[in-house]
């Protein structure tokens, strides 16, 4: 078991599965595919992660650097939030960019979502976590690798 | 009422006791939790008053966009200084499609098309002209001036803004642009402030020639992410002005940049405005370095995957102008096809391509340029204001061989990246693949 503590951007407790990427997130080629054809999973379509590309990450802890790509990143998180298709944590290892920021933020305003967000985990953490890991998130920001 | 940390005067605190309001409340809060979440100290007046906004579509799935819309229009609120928006989705009269992709666009995909640009024109759209992801060129009018607090959206746009322009955007998300421009505050913080736009890598541009605009601000996009770039070397190729060739390259350098990675600002050594005015004191002390010579350029375009099922199928569509295209790109882009054609004796590109540009640029162009625009239909060139990106949304368009020059296109679908000298060639019936 190894401890992590982030700050929290969205509180909650959670115990789930890992799927980690080690480059930038790519918010809107990962989720656009399956939000599109109103899946009810989202099977990650940025060609351009191959840690993440084709994988299930509806109801996973995502652990990620950051996101990156289109400025409509944030109201893509809300709505997959608002389809309950997002996954259920996002855990960053760095500060937390603007467009998850936005993403995370609308969700909680406007769809009462109850979408998990820290950041500021460390790099340790995402070296040592690994996709397909069990984890257990506390309200107070501490992220255990079970 | 929400708990948050910045400072906040009467006008903003009355909003956030819904005095105004329950949407508007909303509103505010959002972008006080979001600023929150940087340390933004407190809220600052939006200098250009114009915003834009990256939500130009109406799909139906994107529920939250338009019930947002609604309480907006319900209440009666609009962005006081209007906005810009990124390219419509569809031109059915210059980009060809089959009865099945326009009932999967009229009905699925953008369904709510119509009823999406009324909520926007309620809501203080500019003009039915200002649909374009370049509204900033000059044609355009929403230029802001250097020092300017914006609350835009659109990544290239943002980009452009902040380095080329000298104003000052942080990367807003869609909805947060509209926000803030109904506000007319945004939270201090990052890309706003003299010390989130200093640099923390070096950039040295070691390169025989000029360098690909779109694989270089592809590289650098992905080495730095959302951190600030110096660029070093480029302004041996590019001069020390701005021009519109320059501002071309800049833009879908930018705009690479900023899709591929993060990039909300870059700075060009004797080039861009805060670069010529501060030079190396824009560097962060302990700043990272990144050499580009002509072999990493080739190992980064060699990078990108190539999605096409069949590899060697003959490109039916090209897409040029993802970003918009300026007044000089169009002009170039005839120039060259023409040339291109001639040279290998050919009368039609060989297969349907699109050059993409703002409303207002093409109605100068087809104005003062109509000889060149006759020219460019006769050659089987269609000029439009469509967005490719959104385009390319659609599933029936996935089997179809699309080639572009556009490193955005290229991330956000599977369409083929392909040079500018590759392009003319494909376009003149040459096989390069």
């Amino acid at each position: 078991m190894k401890e992590f503590k982030g700050r929290v951007i969205a509180k909650g407790h959670f115990i789930g599965e890992a799927a980690v990427t080690h480059a930038g997130f790519n918010t809107l080629a990962s989720f656009q595919k399956s939000a599109l054809m109103n899946k009810k999973e989202v099977y990650v379509s940025d060609q351009n992660n191959k840690e993440l590309f084709n994988k299930n990450i509806t109801g996973k802890i995502l652990c990620l650097p950051m996101t990156i790509g289109s400025t409509t990143g944030g109201l893509v998180i809300q709505t997959v939030c608002d389809m309950k298709i997002n996954p259920r944590a996002f855990l960053f290892s760095e500060e937390i960019d603007s467009l998850a920021a936005s993403g995370i933020v609308l969700a909680k305003v406007w769809q009462n979502s109850d979408v998990i967000c820290i950041d500021k985990l460390g790099k340790e953490f995402l070296d040592t976590v690994k996709t397909g890991d069990r984890l257990e998130i506390k309200e107070d920001g501490t992220v255990v690798i079970l | 009422m929400i708990e948050y940390k910045m400072e906040l005067n009467d006008e903003l605190k009355g909003i956030l006791e819904g005095k105004e309001g329950k949407t508007k409340q909303k509103i505010l809060e959002t972008l006080v939790l979001f600023g929150d979440i940087f340390g933004a100290k407190r809220m600052v007046k939006v200098t250009h008053n114009e915003g834009h906004l990256v939500t130009s579509f109406g799909i139906p799935l994107l529920k939250p966009l338009f019930k947002t819309m609604d309480e907006i229009n319900a209440e009666g609120i609009k962005a006081e200084g209007g906005f810009t928006c990124d390219p419509r989705p569809l031109d059915y009269a210059n980009v060809k499609c089959n009865f099945l992709e326009k009932i999967v666009f009229n009905k699925i995909l953008y369904g709510k098309q119509k009823d999406y640009e009324a909520q926007l024109k309620k809501a203080g759209l500019t003009d039915s002209d200002s649909f374009s992801c370049a509204s900033y060129l000059k044609e355009c009018g929403n230029r802001p001036k250097e020092g300017d607090i914006l609350s835009w959206a659109e990544s290239s746009a943002v980009v452009f803004a902040n380095s080329v322009l000298g104003a000052r955007c942080n990367r807003n998300s869609g909805m947060l642009d509209l926000f803030g421009s109904i506000i007319g505050y945004v939270p201090e913080f990052g890309l706003l402030l003299d010390e989130g736009r200093k640099a923390t890598w070096i950039i040295e541009v070691k390169t025989s020639k000029i360098p690909e605009a779109q694989i270089l601000g592809s590289a650098i996009g992905m080495k730095v992410m959302e951190e600030v770039p110096y660029v070093f070397g480029l302004d041996k190729f590019l001069g020390n002005e701005i021009d519109d060739k320059v501002e071309a390259y800049l833009k879908d350098f930018g705009a690479a940049s900023a899709s591929n990675g993060a990039v909300g600002l870059f700075h060009i050594d004797g080039l861009t405005p805060e670069a010529k005015k501060l030079k190396e004191k824009l560097i962060k002390e302990g700043a990272k370095t990144y050499v580009i010579d002509d072999a990493e350029l080739e190992r980064v375009y060699k990078s990108y995957p190539i999605m096409w099922k069949d590899k060697e199928a003959k490109a039916k569509l090209c897409f040029i102008g993802c970003p918009h295209l300026n007044y000089y790109q169009l002009n170039k882009w005839h120039e060259d096809i023409k040339k291109a054609l001639l040279e290998n004796h050919q009368e039609k590109v060989s297969c349907q391509c699109v050059l993409n540009a703002p409303p207002k640029v093409l109605n100068r162009f087809i104005k003062e340029e109509s000889a060149k625009y006759k020219e460019l239909y006769n050659m089987g060139v269609t000029v439009s204001s469509i967005c490719p990106l959104m385009y390319t949304n659609n599933p029936l368009t996935h089997g179809k061989a699309i080639i572009t020059n556009s490193n955005k296109l290229r991330t956000y679908s599977m369409a083929r990246y392909f040079k500018d000298e590759e392009i003319l060639a494909i376009l003149a019936g040459k096989k390069v693949y």
